[in-house]
């Protein structure tokens, strides 16, 4: 008998095995609603309240605003993708800034060195908002792969306050992902950060020091 | 008292005697405990919450073997291979194995109490293959050649001044700081390359989705999403129990564990892994297994009261709000896991001869129980746990059952019982003493008056009141 | 719970009080005041002389077998419908919640178990089925309450100490840093983990010590002689009584002759 077997054998026999199990009642995360208005403020207020720099823009201004804080932050390369509305907007706004762009085009090993320790900032958009626990929704796509939002320094996340819900339990149940997820979807709730020496609350470990999120209408 | 039971009381004692354990637990504690009430304004909503997540986990334990394979075969759909494990000498071998394959040179690793289980750093460097820990409470810990004492936060047992020290002495040219700040920044220096360079990233899972097959992380440095996307190959360990069935289960978990943990509203990261790099993507490892490890938990499933300790999700709550931890620290009980839970999860997984003595440093006051978001019955399993320590009965599903019973100690309580049954007897006994009034200051008292006066006897017994008083049958 | 079983009680006519062993031998006042509270409300309270321990110490130590033996003691002395009054939260938890599991399976299972749902703490019995009025007619007093664990976390019963303690109209009742942690009494803990148990002590008594109370008052006796025995070894002039004597003491009105 492999392992495996003998693990299921063992919970197979045992009393209580496989019996129906009392309801989940979801209702008291259900019960989280907000106003637009207030899921809004909600997220804007718990991102900041972990360091995180969050911008309320709109659609038509945000990539002038991104020009200008990428020049502020004196970020010289910013990853983004393109092909995406948000990547060809940013690209657009950011010719001639000074700030060069570039994209996310080939597979890691291709660039590793260069991904890791030459690139100043990565832009991706953010599928949904939670205003529950003011996070970004975020899942990662050819265009915008994973180390996109977490190897660079700076994350710039453009998110319209349309998509905020009020709650991950509603954003899954709306993706409708069934059995098949992505391959990789995330939430992140402000930049990087540790506690571990003696619970003194420090920004920007492994992942970006920098959250900057362009809240758009 | 056995080996183990002796060597716990000197551990204690040594604790007990480290000015700055006791500082530093106590501090970090009392922080601890202050953020989680914070989180919980809602004192109606957090206890529906517990509801909530007890039901997950219940349900999920109820239909364990069912949701294991449907886990199995989803992961294995999405192209995560899957290993079981009956012991940690088998999970060793697997991911050993695992790394073999794949340059066999060096694994980074994000936290994982799993591995710590199965000693997996010692057990790959034995092998020639460095380990090296990248959450940064897990890399202090392992620098100073230590084992975690808090199992979500690692290296709470030291404060910035001893961090600073070791650095000093472990790391090449490394000046002294007591600034979190630059010392945070040296380890990220130092472990970035590492990231680059490791064959295999190594993590842990809090949550495994049946219904998607999907693993969920969750952390705050980006060390975990690093690990488990940077290397070629990522190997996630984790306990059986870790499965829940639907990917509606994972919201209420999420709520309740970062705020029970660390009084956190979420983690930064909530990192949910549905396999390896598909075609046309650009990044993340080229294969994703999952190691399921036993090592005990089916015993501790067939009996539907220890079952109730694989609710656990690990938030650590437990020992955060344990006034005994909070004096001793995670180290004194000499387990991986310290603390409530550890007291009865580690005769479980070790046995009462190894661990039989764990479960009666508590004084039972139950604040473990009170703030557990999955609603652990603790304090119920400490009084179960001590009576199969001291209960010798092959039919026990505990490994050792009976180890901590000495004869003198059952023939005490023999006689007490005796006593206590018997009201001529008893009525003897304490009339008497009450005539003494004074009891020998010898054994028990002995050690009770290092910091008390000895209790006083009163001069009649209630028993002599109340039969004088005449309202008595 | 408890309340469900409340609102079949209503104020009885007859109560059976379980003293406990700590009160028996070391805190006798705490019961003869508890009888005296009680009787004046004009409940005659009956107290079975067959009564020793409720098993606390062994079931918690693990010999559950001999726990029984000495439970079962208990179970035949209280016969009929009367509430039982016990002024210890940590004993009255055990009757009311433990002996359902000491006894699960064994013949008498339902006798314990219809026993267990007459169960009260005094204090709690006090305020929530009698309703109490208390008239304070003491001088003024600074008073500290330390609730047992077992009493706030097994009873929940903290609300009733605090509520009598504040109905005391010259009584300030005063709180200490970390009220309710644990003051490492645990019973048998206290001599098995006898270093772990003083550590917790002294903390505890710090605590106690700097909000300066004239007195401390508690509803179990193992947390008293626990923290009093502190108190009282580091020359501190704080008292530790029983509520039940702090509220007679208060309340007694003296006789008019």
């Amino acid at each position: 008998m492999s392992a495996r077997d003998n693990i299921l054998a063992r919970l197979r026999v045992a009393p209580g095995s496989g019996a129906t199990p009392g309801v989940r009642d979801f209702g008291v995360i259900e019960a989280l609603e907000w106003t637009p208005a207030e899921r809004a403020e909600r997220l804007v207020r718990l991102l900041r309240s972990v360091n995180t720099e969050v911008h309320e823009t709109t659609q038509a201004t945000w990539p002038g605003l991104l020009r200008e804080l990428c020049v502020a932050k004196g970020v010289g390369r910013l990853c983004l993708a393109p092909v995406t509305p948000v990547g060809a907007a940013a690209s657009e706004a950011l010719a001639g800034s000074g700030v060069a762009t570039l994209a996310y085009d080939r597979d890691i090993e291709a660039w590793r060195e260069e991904l890791f320790f030459e690139v100043d900032a990565g832009l991706t958009a953010v599928t949904a908002g939670i205003a529950e626990t003011g996070s970004l929704f975020v899942v990662p796509t050819p265009d915008e792969p994973r180390l996109l939002s977490l190897v660079p320094p700076v994350h710039f996340a453009v998110l319209s306050r349309a998509v905020i819900a009020n709650t991950l339990l509603e954003v899954l149940r709306a993706q409708g992902y069934g059995a098949t997820m992505p391959t990789n979807v995330l939430l992140i709730s402000g930049p990087s950060k540790t506690a571990d020496i003696e619970q003194t609350l420090v920004y920007g470990v492994h992942g970006p020091n920098q959250l900057v999120v362009l809240l758009t209408d | 008292m056995n080996r183990p039971a002796t060597e716990f009381k000197e551990r204690i004692q040594r604790a007990l005697d480290d000015p700055q354990i006791r500082t530093n637990f106590r501090r970090a504690m009392d922080g601890l405990m202050a953020k989680r009430a914070a989180m919980f304004p809602d004192a109606d909503e957090l206890e529906q919450l517990r509801d909530l997540g007890a039901a997950v986990r219940r349900n999920a334990l109820a239909r364990l073997p069912g949701l294991l394979e449907k886990l199995e075969a989803n992961c294995q759909r999405n192209g995560i291979i899957v290993h079981w494990a009956e012991s940690v000498a088998e999970a060793n071998a697997i991911v050993l194995d695992i790394v073999r394959k794949h340059g066999g040179k060096s694994v980074i690793k994000g936290k994982s109490m799993v591995s710590e289980e199965m000693e997996l750093n010692h057990h790959l460097e034995a092998h020639g293959i460095e380990a090296l820990e990248s959450d940064l409470g897990e890399y202090i810990v392992q620098l100073a050649g230590e084992t975690p004492s808090h199992i979500i936060m690692p290296a709470i047992h030291k404060n910035t001044r001893q961090i600073a020290e070791l650095f000093v002495e472990k790391l090449d040219g490394v000046e002294f700081t007591e600034d979190a700040e630059a010392l945070t920044a040296i380890a990220r220096g130092l472990l970035r390359r590492k990231f680059l360079d490791a064959d295999v990233g190594l993590s842990g899972v809090n949550f495994a989705v049946a219904e998607t097959g999907t693993l969920c992380l969750i952390e705050n440095e980006g060390n975990g999403r690093l690990t488990t996307t940077a290397p070629d190959v990522h190997v996630a360990v984790t306990g059986i129990e870790k499965v829940v069935e639907t990917l509606d289960d994972i919201t209420p978990l999420l709520s309740l564990l970062p705020r029970s943990a660390t009084g956190q509203g979420i983690t930064t990261y909530v990192n949910m892994i549905s396999g390896p790099r598909k075609q046309g993507e650009r990044d993340g490892p080229r294969e994703v297994h999952l190691v399921l490890l036993d090592n005990g938990r089916t015993t501790s499933y067939v009996d539907p009261e220890l079952r109730t300790t694989l609710q656990c999700i690990r938030c650590g709550a437990c020992m955060n709000h344990c006034p005994v931890y909070a004096r001793i620290g995670g180290h004194a009980y000499g387990t991986v896991y310290p603390g409530p839970i550890g007291e009865i999860l580690s005769p479980q997984l070790l046995g009462c001869d190894e661990a039989g003595a764990l479960p009666g440093a508590s004084t039972l006051c139950g604040a473990c129980g009170e703030v557990c978001p999955v609603r652990i019955p603790i304090p119920k399993m400490l009084v179960r746990l001590r009576r199969e320590a001291v209960t010798r009965d092959a039919a026990s599903p505990v490994k050792d059952a009976g180890a901590q019973r000495s004869t003198s100690e059952a023939l005490i309580w023999k006689a007490w019982a005796r006593i206590h049954a018997v009201p001529g007897l008893y009525s003897l006994v304490t009339r008497t003493a009450s005539a003494f009034k004074k009891m020998p200051v010898v054994g028990p008292l002995k050690a009770w008056s290092s910091v008390r006066t000895p209790p006083r006897v009163a001069g009649r017994t209630l028993h002599q009141r109340m039969a004088a008083r005449g309202s008595t049958k | 719970m408890s309340h469900a079983s409340l609102a079949t009680v209503g104020r009885p006519r007859r109560v059976y009080l379980f003293g406990t062993c700590l009160i028996d031998l070391f805190f006798p006042d705490a019961g003869v005041d508890s009888v005296r509270l009680l009787e004046r409300e004009g409940i005659e309270v009956v107290y079975p002389q067959g009564q020793t321990c409720c098993g606390q110490p062994a079931y918690n130590s693990g010999y559950h077998e001999d726990a029984r033996t000495v439970a079962r003691q208990q179970v035949s002395l209280f016969p009929g419908d009367d509430p039982v009054i016990g002024p210890s939260g940590s004993c009255a938890s055990m009757m009311k919640h433990h002996y359902l599991d000491l006894f699960r399976g064994e013949p008498d299972f339902a006798e314990v178990q219809a026993l267990s749902t007459r169960i009260f703490e005094l204090t709690e019995f006090l305020v929530r089925v009698l309703n109490i009025d208390l008239k304070d007619l003491g001088a003024p007093q600074k008073v500290a309450i330390h609730t047992s664990c077992h009493a706030r976390r097994e009873m929940g019963v903290a609300g009733d100490a605090e509520q009598l303690v504040d109905s005391l109209g010259n009584v300030e009742r005063v709180g200490f840093e970390r009220q309710t942690e644990c003051c490492g009494f645990g019973g048998t803990f206290a001599v098995k983990h006898a270093p772990i148990s003083a550590a917790m002590v002294t903390d505890k008594v710090d605590t106690i010590d700097a909000s300066a109370p004239d007195r401390l008052v508690g509803g179990d006796c193992g947390c008293l002689m626990n923290i009093g025995g502190a108190l009282e070894k580091r020359g501190s002039s704080i008292r530790v009584q029983h509520i039940a004597s702090l509220l007679w003491e208060r309340t007694d009105e003296p006789p008019s002759n």
